[in-house]
């Protein structure tokens, strides 16, 4: 395997609606910052690769606009997932391992304010039989806590718990949505939102933008580089038919993990996309997370959701905490369609292999 | 009951329609609401890029060139040449367009950037890359923010110009704008 180190990321911050930018101008100073960060210029970029979903604002063909915020001349190579942009990672990392490139520059993007997100995401689903049916991205999460609950690992205290936990991680981070003290009993009295959900255990829906560099060891050492190194890398995905699935479990992400050498030393730090706070009690028990394993101290993505971005987010927190040096070795998480059906494992570690 | 379900006998299903409504709110992004207003008044304007000094229609936030925020908007002329067109002759399902009809990617005076709309008011056989063409506005009250406010483009009586002559002058006068704004900063 190629030695591939993460060297710069930036995000916009995190807002219910961007307004009245458009996803260009949203992507435009986060460009620039993530290339600022990695000491490069977009001259230097051998590869660029971005995740976006047109039905998010309705506009079609709006990653190819997107590009605009490029400065694409002289032209450049450059991909495009309609995926999370965690998985326009995965695509620039093979490129890597094919010896191809030696840098390249991934962003997300969504600006789903305009649009009603948890219906839009319902047209992920099969076409005959489950999309007629309208099942919104919030009902298909409470099937599957509800499914949590009866399994009795579980109860709704627990998925509290998380969200308390994440509204204190993300009182330190900046640009988040959704941040605070609050204790689990305030949370218990809210009212039930989508049996058995509360709001609060729904990640909020977020306007916002990211971009991470990754480059080379050659290139890295080269320019020295701060880096966080990917040392595992692999993604699987499970049925689309939810009703053929445990939806208490998650044995993808754990397959995942285990490709991706999750296990082979402690895990200081992982960051778990989970938009729903009963499917991180369902991650951290897939990938086997104990308690020396810091869980989402950037909040997660119930402290801000953007869709497309949210999983490469995932892995810019862990990256930049370890090239800050407060932990050695981490875990980010991705994911990508209902009730976590496919999920992406990166392993990031200070010293690469 | 039986032969209900005799699949063989049934004839197969092969359409099943299950239509998507998804409802979105707009709003007109920063940079495009000046261009969009002054097309309510009738006017055309572009983009300036200080990177490259091309003006660029319409402005949609960024020079796709150097991806720079583009500066200030610019007046553009309601003239221009046609830089390349298509005559349509097959009907359009829905489309209020009579084949046939000439579209044209139109170079407006003062832009660098062509947009596309109708040539028509003349023989589709007589339209030529070089054309000159002026804009035929719909009635004031009609006037909406989008480009549709032009009804279509109609040829002037000025002579076929030459188009790689033009695109050297475009392209020299992107220079003088360029120099003229890091001058100014």
């Amino acid at each position: 395997m190629r030695d591939v180190a993460v060297i710069g990321y930036a995000r916009a911050p995190y807002r219910r609606s961007a307004g009245d930018l458009n996803e260009v101008e949203l992507l435009l100073p986060v460009l620039s910052a993530a290339l600022a960060d990695a000491g490069l210029n977009r001259q230097q970029i051998d590869f660029v690769c971005s995740g976006s979903c047109d039905y998010l604002a309705g506009s079609a063909f709006s990653f190819v606009a997107a590009v605009d915020a490029l400065g694409a001349t002289p032209s450049l190579p450059e991909s495009h997932v309609e995926m999370d942009a965690a998985w326009a990672l995965y695509e620039a990392w093979l490129k890597f391992q094919s010896g191809e490139i030696d840098t390249a520059l991934i962003y997300g993007f969504g600006k789903s304010s305009p649009g009603a997100l948890p219906e839009v995401l319902s047209q992920q689903l099969d076409p005959y039989y489950l999309a007629p049916l309208w099942p919104d991205s919030i009902s298909l999460a409470a099937l599957q806590a509800d499914a949590l609950l009866a399994s009795g690992r579980y109860s709704e205290r627990d998925f509290a718990e998380v969200v308390a936990d994440s509204r204190r991680a993300a009182m330190t981070t900046s640009g988040a949505q959704l941040s605070g003290l609050f204790s689990v009993d305030q949370l218990m009295a809210e009212p039930v939102f989508a049996s058995p959900l509360r709001r609060h255990d729904c990640c909020p829906i977020s306007d916002g933008a990211s971009a991470l560099v990754l480059a080379s060891r050659e290139k890295a050492e080269a320019i020295g580089a701060s880096t966080a190194w990917i040392t595992g890398l692999d993604h699987r995905m499970e049925l689309h038919q939810l009703g053929l699935r445990d939806l208490t479990a998650s044995p993808s992400s754990a397959a995942a993990a285990e490709k991706a050498g999750a296990d082979r030393a402690r895990l200081d730090v992982a960051e778990l996309y989970a938009p729903f706070s009963p499917q991180q009690l369902i991650l951290r028990d897939a990938l086997g997370l104990g308690d020396g394993t810091v869980i989402n101290p950037s909040g997660g993505v119930l402290a801000g959701h953007v869709m497309m971005a949210a999983g490469l987010d995932r892995v810019g927190e862990v990256a930049q905490r370890i090239r800050r040096g407060e932990y050695r070795r981490g875990l980010a998480h991705a994911t990508s369609g209902p009730c976590l059906q496919h999920n992406l494992i990166a392993v990031l570690e200070a010293d690469h292999g | 009951m039986a032969d209900t379900f005799d699949i063989e006998a049934l004839e197969p299903i092969q359409v099943v329609e299950t239509p998507i409504y998804l409802h979105y709110h707009y709003i007109a992004p920063c940079t495009l609401t000046p261009f969009l207003r002054a097309l309510k008044n009738g006017k055309l304007t572009g983009a300036l890029s200080p990177a490259t000094g091309k003006v660029l229609i319409p402005p949609l936030g960024a020079c796709p060139e150097s991806g720079t925020a583009t500066a200030e908007l610019l007046p553009l002329q309601d003239s221009g040449t046609v830089l390349s067109f298509t005559t349509v002759h097959l009907p359009i399902p829905d489309s209020p367009l009579k084949p046939p009809f000439t579209v044209a990617n139109i170079l407006l005076d003062g832009a660098d950037q062509t947009i596309s709309h109708l040539v028509t008011e003349c023989d589709p056989a007589d339209v030529v890359i070089g054309m000159r063409v002026r804009a035929h506005w719909k009635p004031r009250e009609d006037w909406d923010f989008g480009l549709e406010n032009i009804h279509y483009f109609v040829p002037t009586d000025e002579p076929v110009a030459d188009v790689d002559q033009l695109r050297r002058d475009c392209l020299k006068r992107a220079e003088q704008r360029r120099e003229g704004g890091a001058q100014h900063a």
